[in-house]
């Protein structure tokens, strides 16, 4: 019945038609060019979050599972997580030995000072760690290298710096071999770190002092219970067992009686990126839906001026309708026209989105990801407003009655 | 006689309100190939209603109507617009071109709409050649507002033509021309009808229908006259005729 010829005629009839009023054409696809251009750049946005947060996420080590000690109540007065001094290095050994699945442990304890190197000085957070705690958090030596076994057997006076903490206590020279002072306590440099960025809650990872776990707790923290312990699983379907296989030892050596609370928690990276990246998606559903509003405004603007474009012209309709066009003809014109007028506006949407996009990293220095997929969806979509609002009047006018459209002034 | 229209019994009753408005009331009529026929009448003789169902753009009420040897008094819409485009070219009084549209283009409008569609080739070939069949194969890429209303009218005659139908219908169709103008457009349905093309005209003027051979008169929805034209205007003449008088005229200011 049809071929590729008389669609091509009528794409070229209709794209006449809107170079006609060339005005009304450009503010007609404004509403569809903001429409698709905002959902893109609000995608954009939205992605570009998200993945930021999947990369910082991905930073804290993979598999991880962070045991904290429990809150202590003293006469009603609740201590936070940690507070309980309830994990002892004991615990965190027994863990390696006993729960099957772990791959490494990292006691932690935490603590700060201000250090100082020559005449330099610089406040920061002193965390006492294990061996196994950089494997853990994938975290990579730059210079030097990392303390051993021997260090935190014996709680050597050695330390690992943070990029941060090494340029600022060394801005000139190579902060390895060199001797740092923390609470008067002369430490030497093994090695520096690679920098690492901020976390996912914007604090510098980098401005830190990494010492073996048993210096920090004798000669910083003056504690003799840990903070937290760091436990990698070897795989990631082993993490629910680890979990499991860890509450139990824990409970077993601190000898909780079954129906009494733990005192301890965990937490790990998985229900973390789970509940941040939950967040993302809802701040990015949210954009998408806004900028999805004035994609509808849109699609109202082209109804209406296709249905003054239909009054318009009438009288050509009838001519059409006399010379032999059936109604479905001229649906199709008109269809195809608002189709144009739709696509279009998505094709210079898609631009404006693009550089919008690419504006706001510019401007605000957020990091914005637009993918090809919003970029395709975002077009079928503006065509797809086409359809739906041009049905309406590519009907009205096919339905018209050919000697009253004639007669039409 | 190979009749092209056979109309029997036509009625065409409007429901508008509370009202039955017969327009129509039995009308009966066969128009032979080759013919030229002036259907006259004054308004509300019903002269209108009967070309649209001529046209096929209505349908009777009641009675039969077959153009052609089809019975189309029962089509529907889309059967009624495949009938007008293969048999039937329509030339309207107000020219009806589509503006800012080349005198081509507006040509081939018909073919666009055809089933069983030709090639861009011989689409254009045929518009050309009916184009040169009204005398305006020079003008082809002129825009309507770059043509005279009589040049306009001959754009319309060739798109009427371009299906090759086997009716053409005229409505009034030199209501907006002048004089002059009017007897050249007649001249043009003259040379069509020698070659064969049969033609209905609907008009009111009777120095027109004298170019036509044969006139039916309606009134009240009924034809009450069906007679052939006995002294028959020839188009060339009255151009010579109408030149003399223009110089009389001036020669007699002079």
């Amino acid at each position: 019945m049809m071929n590729d010829m008389r669609y091509f005629v009528i794409l070229k009839a209709a794209f006449r038609a809107l170079r006609r009023n060339k005005l009304r054409t450009v503010l007609t696809m404004l509403g569809i060019i903001i429409g698709v251009g905002a959902v893109i750049a609000m995608v954009g946005i939205g992605n570009g979050a998200k993945a930021q947060v999947q990369s910082r996420i991905a930073a804290l080590g993979q598999n991880v599972i962070m045991v904290f000690s429990g809150s202590v109540n003293r006469g009603g007065v609740y201590s936070g997580f940690g507070g309980a001094g309830t994990l002892t290095v004991d615990d965190a050994l027994a863990m390696e030995k006993e729960v099957p699945g772990v791959s490494a442990v990292s006691p932690e304890v935490r603590s700060g000072a201000q250090i100082m190197a020559g005449n330099n000085n610089w406040s920061t957070s002193i965390m006492g760690e294990g061996v196994g705690y950089l494997t853990i958090r994938q975290w990579d030596i730059e210079d030097g290298m990392m303390f051993t076994d021997a260090d935190v057997r014996a709680a050597a006076k050695v330390c690992v710096l943070g990029k941060t903490t090494a340029d600022k206590l060394f801005p000139e020279d190579d902060p390895v071999g060199k001797t740092i002072r923390i609470k008067n306590v002369p430490m030497k440099v093994l090695g520096v770190l690679k920098a690492k960025g901020a976390s996912m809650f914007g604090s510098d990872q980098d401005d830190t002092v990494i010492v073996p776990y048993t210096t920090g707790m004798k000669r910083f923290a003056g504690v003799t219970t840990l903070r937290s312990i760091n436990v990698q699983a070897a795989t990631a379907e082993q993490m629910a067992e680890v979990q499991n296989g860890i509450a139990e030892l824990l409970r077993q050596r601190h000898r909780i009686q079954p129906g009494r609370d733990d005192d301890f928690m965990m937490r790990n990276q998985q229900e973390i990126a789970e509940t941040m990246s939950a967040t993302t998606e809802v701040m990015t559903a949210l954009l998408a839906a806004i900028a999805s509003v004035s994609l509808l405004v849109g699609g109202i603007g082209i109804m209406n001026i296709m249905l003054v474009s239909v009054t318009e012209r009438t009288r050509e309709i009838g001519i059409r309708m006399a010379v032999g066009a059936r109604g479905r003809d001229i649906l199709l014109q008109f269809l195809i026209e608002a189709v144009a007028l739709s696509s279009t506006g998505g094709l210079l949407g898609i631009l404006s989105g693009v550089g919008g996009a690419k504006l706001i990293t510019m401007i605000k220095q957020w990091p914005t990801l637009v993918s090809p997929n919003s970029i395709i969806i975002a077009f079928a979509f503006s065509a797809a407003v086409g359809v739906f609002f041009g049905f309406y009047p590519a009907r009205k006018a096919s339905q018209l009655d050919p000697i009253d459209a004639l007669r039409y002034e | 006689m190979n009749a092209v229209i056979r109309l029997h019994e036509i009625h065409k009753t409007y429901h508008t309100g509370e009202v039955d408005v017969h327009a129509v009331r039995g009308v009966t009529l066969d128009i032979a190939q080759g013919e030229f026929v002036a259907l006259m009448g004054a308004s509300g003789s019903g002269k209108s209603t009967m070309m649209n169902i001529i046209g096929c753009l209505d349908r009777p009420t009641q009675g039969k109507y077959s153009l052609d040897g089809i019975d189309v008094s029962q089509l529907d819409r889309d059967e009624l617009a495949d009938i007008r485009n293969q048999k039937i070219g329509f030339v309207f009084q107000g020219f009806n071109l589509l503006a800012r549209t080349s005198a081509l283009e507006n040509v081939e409008l018909p073919m666009l709409y055809t089933r069983r569609r030709l090639s861009g080739k011989s689409q254009r070939e045929r518009a050309l050649k009916a184009l040169d069949t009204v005398g305006l194969a020079d003008r082809a890429d002129h825009k309507p507002n770059q043509l005279s209303g009589g040049q306009q009218q001959r754009v319309a005659i060739a798109r009427a033509l371009s299906n090759e139908p086997s009716l053409l219908l005229a409505d009034e169709p030199t209501g907006n021309l002048d004089t002059r103008t009017s007897i050249d457009i007649m001249g043009v349905f003259q040379k069509l009808n020698d070659l064969g093309m049969t033609i209905v005209m609907v008009t009111h003027e009777l120095d027109i229908a004298q170019y036509t051979k044969r006139m039916v008169v309606m009134r009240d929805g009924k034809v009450v006259g069906d007679t052939p034209v006995s002294n028959r205007f020839n188009a060339a003449n009255e151009l010579c005729r109408l030149q003399e008088e223009q110089k009389a005229a001036l020669l007699n200011d002079e």
